[in-house]
């Protein structure tokens, strides 16, 4: 960048970047008017909000931001067909789907497993080591949990019992990965598949063809004393599980421990630059370990929050793709706590809406189930940005 | 795999004082290592673990392997076996190839992309687009020339999980996205595309069901014909040859085409396949075409040949993508290694299916043996190491016990080499 750019960039009032970003807010706003509190019946002061979207979009792709520009266009795309929808849909029916206290609760419900097997996901990938058994981990916490609860009788020992349980799994993965330098990808699909054996395994050994007993321990709900009749604030989060508070508090105190603690730093800079971190004297064997082992834990307490904390019984095949709902989750939210927590929000958004548009028209509510697939689709083609993965993230490191 | 390559030339290096082994000696050991004795130790030490876990939990191993052995009808090949025990066999085995018909390809789907480099985890998807597909041909065009409806059917179906896997190569040629995500995201999109399509209401959904989400039935004349045992009961039909003859194809596309050629150097290493003038992102694109279309004529055989229509519980419960992961990385990622190991897990599913377990044990625990079973298949062909030094320990017991008696000969020059 030459001295004359940097001379002439302050001196602009309006940059590129900030119109595109303008230009999505926009877009969206021109979708959020037509759906409760306000709820426009008409069209047009959304298409007039959508074709300024459009145009601070084109715009900014002609000033160089061509990613944001356009995002916003896409955007624009997607709230003008939004809207339309919503626009020819009922009052009632726009005001039943759109029940937001019950929305924000069933996003929350939705979301947390995903947390925190998708927090595990960054832990074990900041580290260098891939891990796609998060599924199998989920549901190894998922089985052992309610074991625990019911052999210990308190959901307290379910956790601890599903996150060993987890670990243990995880270790499998590590010494795989690790020691033998195996295709991690691989390592981790074998992982999941040796989970749903063992569980299945488990489940029919332990408790036969009745299932888990009906008076398990369960995690409970936390009612906050001062909101919980306080209208919306009440209905959305004055009884919500311990473990969605516990899942939310785990993301600022990760990004903490990542980044500005020296464990976190050490454990970055194996998943970074493995030689450079040996060359220090860091055990990057040690380390990885640790981090995979970890990683399996949070994913089990993902998988307990399922029976141990919601649902109180365990099936087979209890978490049903969870995991790479989760691994998809850590790639969108490009490998932070932060960012993971967001993409978490947003699948449990996009299922608390399928669940919702169901009640009222079941068929189109199938095809919202499809909508955060979608999403991460587009995410990862690289509309939102891309996300750069730990520079030695799946490579075993071998030392020379 | 230069892992691998790595711990045979140590062992080539050790072996040469003490055998004189002539390269070609040591190319076909090479090539039996790596295609035939590594894939079997690692089935069983799986079997082996298995059974453990079986003891652990106060059952008989034997007794259970011998019953899923008897179950999977593979006791028709031997010529003692007769009667109606006999007829029971022959019943098995035909669900057996019934079973390894759809994984042959399946698992080819998966073998193409990983010998071009690629993860190709959307079997899955590519199947299910496939079978929606399939199963709308089969079930309209009533009355088309039973031959031609067929291969109408199958090519669509081809067609759709083609470009069903098309968009993760085009994505991952323009955009850099990882395939691996790309495709399990694409699966789930399939699964929720084909409940649309199926579920009460839905567009492609049988209207003569009222009360069951379910696809029209295929009509007679695009059922593909069965060969051996009877059409009524789920016998086998001619799909398997057609499964056969695409590994066939495989082979030849792998070893004796330019797509081949261009697909295993973009595998072993893009950046020098860039610089040696092939078109990586191209390559990557054709590749995932022909892995779809592999996973959508799967598709097409299993509508056309015994299922006939298409319940959307099918789509939500098939973890036939999966099984396809585990039958290419036994199978080594060649044609002869998938189709023995589509065998291998068509028998295992058939043995632990329900009806043909006798009471000895509990058949659903049986059928989660088989998922472990699996998984350490999986995690064993993920890495060499193991089996490798399993295989040089059992050499180097061999040679130690062929020298014993020549011990005095010229032993101490061994160890300079």
């Amino acid at each position: 960048m030459s001295v004359g750019t940097i001379a002439v960039t302050p001196s602009r009032s309006v940059s590129p970047k900030h119109v595109g970003i303008a230009g999505i807010v926009f877009a969206a706003i021109a979708w959020v008017i037509t759906i409760p509190p306000i709820e426009a019946r008409s069209m047009v002061p959304t298409i007039v909000l959508a074709v300024f979207a459009v145009a601070a979009g084109a715009w900014s792709i002609a000033g160089g931001e061509r990613k944001i520009g356009s995002e916003a266009i896409v955007v624009a795309l997607f709230a003008v067909a939004g809207a339309a929808a919503s626009v020819n849909s009922a009052t009632a029916t726009l005001e039943s789907v759109f029940t937001w206290s019950a929305l924000v609760a069933a996003t929350l419900r939705y979301a947390t497993p995903l947390v925190f097997a998708a927090l595990g996901g960054v832990i074990s990938e900041s580290s260098g080591v891939i891990n796609i058994g998060l599924e199998g981990m989920m549901l190894m916490g998922c089985f052992w949990g309610i074991y625990g609860a019911d052999l210990l009788g308190s959901w307290v020992w379910g956790l601890v019992v599903a996150m060993l349980a987890g670990g243990l799994l995880a270790l499998v993965h590590a010494f795989f990965s690790i020691n033998l330098r195996a295709n991690q990808i691989v390592s981790g699909t074998g992982i999941n598949f040796l989970a749903l054996g063992i569980t299945g395994y488990f489940l029919e050994y332990h408790y036969g063809p009745n299932g888990t007993p009906l008076n398990i321990s369960q995690v409970p709900n936390v009612k906050i004393p001062g909101i919980q009749h306080v209208g919306f604030f009440g209905a959305a989060f004055g009884s919500a599980n311990l473990m969605t508070w516990i899942g939310i508090a785990l993301v600022p105190a990760l990004t903490f421990y990542l980044f500005r603690t020296r464990a976190g730093l050490r454990l970055r800079a194996v998943g970074e630059k493995p030689r450079a971190a040996d060359t220090v004297g860091l055990s990057v064997v040690r380390i990885r370990y640790w981090a995979v082992i970890a990683s399996g834990a949070f994913a089990a307490l993902g998988g307990a929050y399922l029976s141990v904390g919601f649902v109180g019984s365990f099936s087979n095949n209890m978490t049903n793709g969870r995991g790479f709902i989760a691994l998809a989750a850590m790639i969108f939210g490009k490998w932070r706590p932060w960012g993971a927590l967001w993409a978490c929000l947003l699948f449990g958004f996009g299922n608390a809406m399928s669940d919702r548009v169901s009640s009222v028209n079941p068929t189109l509510g199938t095809l919202f189930e499809a909508l955060p697939y979608v999403l991460t689709l587009v995410a990862v083609a690289g509309l939102v940005g891309r996300s750069r993965p730990p520079a030695a993230d799946g490579i075993p490191y071998v030392r020379e | 795999m230069s892992l691998l390559e790595e711990e045979l030339q140590a062992e080539a290096d050790e072996s040469q004082g003490a055998a004189a082994t002539s390269p070609a000696a040591l190319t076909a050991f090479r090539r039996g290592a790596s295609g035939v004795i590594v894939p079997i130790i690692t089935a069983v030490i799986a079997f082996i673990a298995g059974g453990l876990i079986v003891l652990a939990t106060g059952h008989n191993p034997l007794t259970t392997y011998q019953s899923i052995f008897n179950g999977t009808g593979l006791n028709w090949l031997f010529p003692w076996v007769t009667g109606s025990e006999r007829a029971t066999a022959a019943t098995n085995l035909q669900q057996t190839l019934l079973n390894a018909t759809p994984l042959i390809l399946v698992g080819l789907a998966v073998a193409f992309a990983f010998r071009a480099g690629m993860f190709n985890i959307g079997g899955q998807g590519q199947y299910t687009v496939g079978g929606i597909v399939a199963v709308w041909v089969g079930s309209s065009f009533n009355g088309m020339p039973s031959v031609l409806h067929i291969l109408f059917a199958i090519v669509a179906a081809a067609a759709a999980g083609g470009a069903w896997a098309g968009i993760a190569g085009v994505l991952k040629a323009t955009t850099g996205a990882n395939e691996v995500i790309s495709t399990i995201m694409l699966n789930w999109i399939a699964i929720w595309v084909g409940v649309y399509c199926f579920q009460l209401g839905g567009p492609l959904h049988n209207p003569h069901m009222a009360s069951t989400p379910v696809s029209n039935s295929v009509v007679g004349g695009a059922k593909l014909p069965v060969f051996w045992g009877s059409a009524q009961l789920q016998g086998l039909d001619v799909g398997i040859f057609i499964s056969l003859a695409l590994a066939v194809v495989f082979g030849l596309l792998i070893k004796r085409t330019r797509l081949g050629y261009e697909a295993r150097t973009v595998g072993f290493n893009p950046d020098a396949a860039s610089y040696a003038g092939v078109n990586v992102g191209r390559t990557w694109i054709r590749v995932m075409l022909i892995c779809g279309a592999f996973a959508g004529v799967a598709a097409s055989l299993d509508i056309l040949g015994w299922k006939f229509d298409l319940f959307t519980n099918d789509i939500q419960v098939s973890q036939i993508g999966f099984y396809g992961i585990a039958v290419a990385l036994l199978g080594r990622n060649t044609a002869s290694g998938t189709v023995a190991a589509a065998v291998l897990f068509g028998a295992l599913l058939t043995g632990t299916s329900n009806r043909n377990i006798n009471l000895s044990i509990d058949p659903t625990l049986v059928q989660y043996l088989t998922f472990m079973i699996e998984g350490m298949i999986i995690l064993l062909v993920s890495t060499d190491v193991i089996t490798l030094r399993l295989l040089k320990g059992g050499r180097q017991l061999r040679i130690a016990l062929k020298r014993k008696p020549a011990e005095k000969a010229p032993a101490s020059q061994d160890g300079a080499s």
